[in-house]
């Protein structure tokens, strides 16, 4: 069985990284591979409870208009698609869940260390790291 | 042999260090290597045969491909390729990071 690992560390909304990463995740499940995602810095805040979409009052555009996507959105239905096989693991970084308050987040991601990274890696048919810029 | 998938996310003309990836993609090549430079994000705008910035990589024998939805994004259409150049859905690069044997370097 294949598996692929990703450590993540852009924060949501800040950089297009976020998006690709996710779009790998959601090929490499398509596929049937295994994906191990290590959440870490302040990629721990991808998969957050407390995002809401919100409407635009500039434009004059309810909730429903905007369609406002959230990361917190996407991680769910990976974890859903990815629940037994093929198997999404998602680590959050445990001192970065604490630096940040980042404890409230959707089910299924589990709290960490960069020993769990470790274990990925050397279980993984391959690692990418996607750091920040 | 070993493969090597770089995967380049910045516009070359807002990040100079992209010329980093262009050289060490060839010096790769050259020591006998299979290589591909997977541009995705801004990094698809060097794909553009107007801008003229890929010419050493395709000489070099190196697989360039460029991500489809980025492409889309962004405008850009199969016909403003540059020579060498093949749009690709995400899931090659998948493919290609699971291959046996392979690096993967995001940049």
């Amino acid at each position: 069985m294949k598996k692929l690992t990703l450590a993540l560390m852009d924060p949501p909304y800040e950089s297009a990284n976020s998006t690709t990463a996710l779009r790998i995740i959601s090929a490499a499940l398509e596929k049937g591979i295994d994906v191990n995602v290590f959440a870490y810095e302040g990629a721990v805040c991808l998969p957050l409870k407390d995002q809401a979409p919100h409407a635009n009052p500039v434009k004059g555009t309810t909730v429903e208009d905007e369609a406002h996507p959230t990361t917190k959105a996407f991680i769910s239905s990976l974890l859903e698609i990815g629940k037994d096989k093929p198997l999404l693991t998602w680590v959050n970084c445990g001192l970065c869940v604490d630096e940040r308050g980042a404890t409230n987040v959707v089910e299924g991601v589990k709290r960490g260390s960069p020993a769990d990274f470790f274990k990925m890696a050397s279980e993984s048919t391959n690692t990418l790291v996607i750091p920040t810029k | 042999m070993t493969r090597y998938v770089f995967i380049e996310t910045r516009d070359p003309f807002e990040s100079r260090d992209t010329q980093f990836i262009e050289d060490t993609a060839i010096g790769v090549k050259e020591r006998g290597h299979d290589v591909t430079v997977f541009l995705v994000q801004n990094g698809v705008l060097a794909a553009r045969k107007n801008v003229r910035r890929l010419g050493r990589l395709a000489e070099a024998g190196v697989t360039l491909l460029a991500d489809d939805f980025s492409l889309r994004e962004r405008g850009i259409t199969a016909e403003e390729l540059a020579p060498g150049v093949c749009a690709s859905g995400i899931d090659v690069l998948v493919d290609a990071l699971v291959h046996k044997n392979t690096k993967a370097i995001w940049h």
